[in-house]
């Protein structure tokens, strides 16, 4: 099991290896531990997007462990040792309820990939037997609601839309009814992308989740933030704003088949405490594995 | 809008304030932690690195006056060099005449392609009165070519497409879809062709063929980067990996309304050259607007307080100027270089003969003087003719010439006064170097040298790395294959 999601983070992680491989490459240096090697440590956590505030606390930690000592195998450990503990546990995936439809609402802002996600997240859930229904919130991007049933024809899911620019909290009022009635499993609520800033909009999400709770009491069960792995720093200020509006239970972290890293997530644990849940690794449906730290850290560094 | 970075700032800055005067020392540690903010608002790394040194080179060089905090001064410098960063802007749209222009856009999945081809298209149609057609060359991902359709709708623009990729990659085929829309437009009326290419994730070799192909095929006049200012590190890899398939033209900025520090703005600028044309602000159609170096360089600085410490600096140096510049004065007459000196040099040079290719040789601002077009001598005549309608007081110091002086200048030496106004104005810049040169220490001149040096100034044939403005003329890939080879030749030569 570990070996396999290894494997396919490695596949994603292909393209980056040249970069993050040169984070193992520094090792190789022979040498001691000294400025210039903290330098260059430094800059290649930073080219991760690894953000200020990990990789300080990982030079730090090296310098005080490290200087004038040779650079070996050690060293590289410890790094890989520190950048794990500063990452969250390995997500324990959905948590399905024993009674009733679990809802899962996605969130993010436009472009981040909620659609793509989702149209993932359905094939887990399907795959894990459950009977899956979507409910197509996004009334306003052009053609979103299309996007969303196209996904639900290829993979054989019931879906619940509305009109182009209808209230999205009436289509979520609509799809809870639904799933309830007819024994739905699982309901997953897409949402229009809105960037985090806009408080009008963060308003509409926080009306479609009291909907939900009051539709299905304890809803929704899951909110996952599907955050992009190209975005730097910001994807924390993001994660800070869609946690405080609709309480977020996680991250997906989509895109991580690119050639960037990902490396807020750092960022997002230390400041929010918000888990990783699921990373995308590629275009296919069957592209979402459940994050597992050490595999990404370790998929990192070889 | 960039509150973030400015935060950061102004921290750094409020160490900087309360010392008398800038030191190498203190702006050293102001400015780590302007790198460190900088590296927050997602600049690349090495980007950084190079600001913070030319700041640094900049600030220590610089007189400390008492009327001014020195985190003033080093904001002030800041911000110029975040303008020449950022800048200049090529806000200029070159059109056909024969034919419709064709814009390709390109970019990362998620990035707002389609959305900004739509803004586009309703830019081009109210601003420019032209005729767009929205191409939707995105069959990858579903429904994309229903977001468009229903995007021409709204606008009332006219969309081009032949359905949807089918999911075993069956289907019509992108690049054959780009050339039926050319060739359609041509039959339509349409003056404007806009490619609506599929988002890339891979900036590998496979998917970027497909694009190279209707680089090829459809020959575009402007090639597009479409990008999401939240980008982080990446931007460096994805804009240089489309610039180098693409030979990009410029770069739209997307969802600026948001809080992104806007990071990759000066990254992808400084590592492919090529201008942002564009900022997408809003979900609405009409949320498109010309990219502005100064203000983003203003909102990167904290919108409000830098327009009034620009004002301060640039009031408390007129103020200086006021009081030493019976000084400056007995130090120009003593020698320096005045209009005197530079008629003399004007002279001896139209002795010479030959003008235009001397002019090549000329420092700095003395060759832009003549306007592109025009005959050497004919200008030099003309620039000896405002000088000698001077006085000697304005010939010793150009810089008491007003409105009324000029007007007289331009009517003794029969031009316009905004030329006499030019003229001045090109005089400062080379008395400015000339100056500088000579209140040079030799340690200092070696230092200028040396810097000149690092940027390949003094390797033969080697240029600048330069900003890119538009033509008009797009090359096609046959011709850029060429170029390459022939600049391989002459490196190989060199070596």
């Amino acid at each position: 099991m570990f070996r396999a999601i290894f494997q396919k983070i490695k596949q994603g992680l292909a393209k980056t290896r040249s970069l993050f491989g040169s984070v193992a490459e520094l090792f190789g240096i022979r040498g001691r531990v000294d400025q210039q090697f903290l330098t260059e440590l430094e800059k290649r956590l930073y080219l991760a997007d690894v953000g200020t505030f990990a990789t300080q606390e990982i030079v730090t930690r090296v310098r005080q462990a490290f200087l004038d000592k040779e650079i070996n195998g050690d060293v590289k450990q410890f790094v890989k040792d520190q950048l794990r503990s500063l990452l969250t546990d390995a997500s324990p995936g959905l948590r399905y309820q024993p009674s009733g439809p679990t809802v899962v609402m996605i969130a993010g802002v436009n472009g981040s990939g909620k659609t793509t996600s989702i149209a993932k997240l359905i094939k887990l859930c399907k795959d894990e037997g459950k009977k899956v229904m979507v409910a197509a919130c996004d009334t306003f991007r052009a053609a979103a609601t299309e996007q969303l049933t196209i996904w639900s024809q290829r993979l054989d899911c019931e879906i619940v839309k509305g009109q182009h620019g209808s209230d999205p909290a009436a289509i979520a009022h609509d799809a809870c009814e639904k799933a309830k009635a007819r024994g739905f499993d699982v309901l997953i609520v897409d949402t229009a992308g809105r960037l985090h800033t806009q408080t009008h909009l963060m308003r509409e999400l926080d009306k479609i989740r009291r909907i939900l709770t009051k539709q299905i009491p304890g809803a929704p069960h899951e909110v996952l933030l599907v955050l992009d792995a190209t975005s730097g720093q910001n994807a924390i200020a993001q994660a800070e704003n869609f946690k405080k509006t609709v309480e977020c239970t996680g991250i997906v972290l989509a895109k991580l088949d690119g050639t960037a890293k990902g490396g807020a997530i750092f960022g997002v644990k230390q400041k929010l405490g918000l888990p990783v849940k699921y990373v995308g690794v590629g275009e296919k449906p069957e592209d979402l594995e459940p994050f597992d730290p050490e595999a990404y850290v370790e998929a990192l560094f070889e | 809008m960039f509150e973030g970075i400015t935060r950061g700032l102004s921290e750094a800055l409020k160490k900087l304030k309360g010392r008398g005067r800038i030191t190498e020392e203190n702006v050293r540690e102001g400015l780590q932690a302007v790198r460190t903010a900088l590296l927050e608002a997602d600049v690349n790394y090495d980007v950084a690195d190079a600001f913070i040194q030319r700041v640094t080179q900049q600030a220590v060089g610089q007189e400390v006056t008492k009327m001014l905090d020195p985190s003033e001064q080093i904001v002030q410098i800041m911000y110029n060099e975040l303008v020449q960063l950022m800048g200049p802007v090529d806000a200029k749209f070159h059109f056909a005449k024969d034919r419709p222009t064709v814009i390709m856009l390109c970019g990362l999945q998620g990035s707002g392609k389609t959305t900004t081809a739509g803004k586009l298209a309703l830019l081009m149609r109210d601003k420019y009165g032209k005729k767009p057609l929205l191409v939707a060359a995105d069959l990858q991902r579903p429904a994309a070519v229903e977001q468009l359709k229903v995007l021409g709708q709204q606008l009332g623009v006219d969309v081009y497409s032949e359905g949807a990729a089918t999911p075993d990659g069956k289907g019509p085929n992108p690049v054959v879809v780009c050339s039926n829309a050319v060739s359609y437009a041509k039959k339509n009326s349409n003056d404007l062709v806009i490619l609506d290419t599929a988002g890339r994730l891979h900036v590998a070799e496979m998917p970027m063929d497909e694009l190279k192909q209707i680089d090829k095929i459809c020959k575009p006049d402007e090639a597009y980067f479409v990008c999401d200012a939240m980008t982080g590190q990446d931007a460096v890899h994805s804009s240089k990996a489309f610039n180098d398939a693409l030979d990009l033209n410029g770069v739209i900025l997307t969802k600026l309304d948001g809080d992104a520090r806007g990071g990759a703005a000066l990254s992808i600028k400084e590592v492919t050259k090529v201008p942002i044309k564009l900022v997408g602000v809003g979900e609405k159609l009409q949320a498109l607007e010309e990219f502005s170096p100064e203000r983003m360089a203003q909102r990167i600085l904290g919108q409000g307080d830098i327009a009034g410490i620009l004002e301060k600096v640039a009031r408390v140096q007129s103020e200086i100027s006021e009081e030493e510049r019976l000084r400056q004065q007995k130090k120009l007459e003593k020698g320096n270089f005045t209009l005197e000196d530079f008629r003399k040099q004007f002279e001896v040079m139209a002795k010479m003969g030959g003008m235009t290719e001397l002019m090549g040789q000329l420092p700095g601002g003395l060759s832009q003087m003549i306007p592109e077009g025009e005959d050497p001598e004919q200008a030099v005549k003309r620039v000896q003719g405002m000088i000698d309608s001077m006085t000697k007081k304005e010939r010793d110091d150009p810089d008491i010439i007003d409105m009324s002086r000029r007007r007289r200048i331009a009517a003794g030496s029969g031009v316009e006064p905004h030329e006499v106004k030019q003229f001045l104005g090109q005089f400062d810049q080379v008395r400015t170097i000339m100056r500088q040169m000579a209140n040079m220490s030799m340690w200092q001149r070696m230092k200028m040298m040396m810097g000149m040096g690092q940027a390949g100034m003094f390797q033969p044939g080697a240029q600048m790395a330069k900003a890119k403005i538009g033509t008009g003329h797009r090359k096609s890939p046959k011709e850029r294959a060429e170029e390459r080879k022939k600049k391989r030749k002459q490196d190989k030569k060199r070596k």
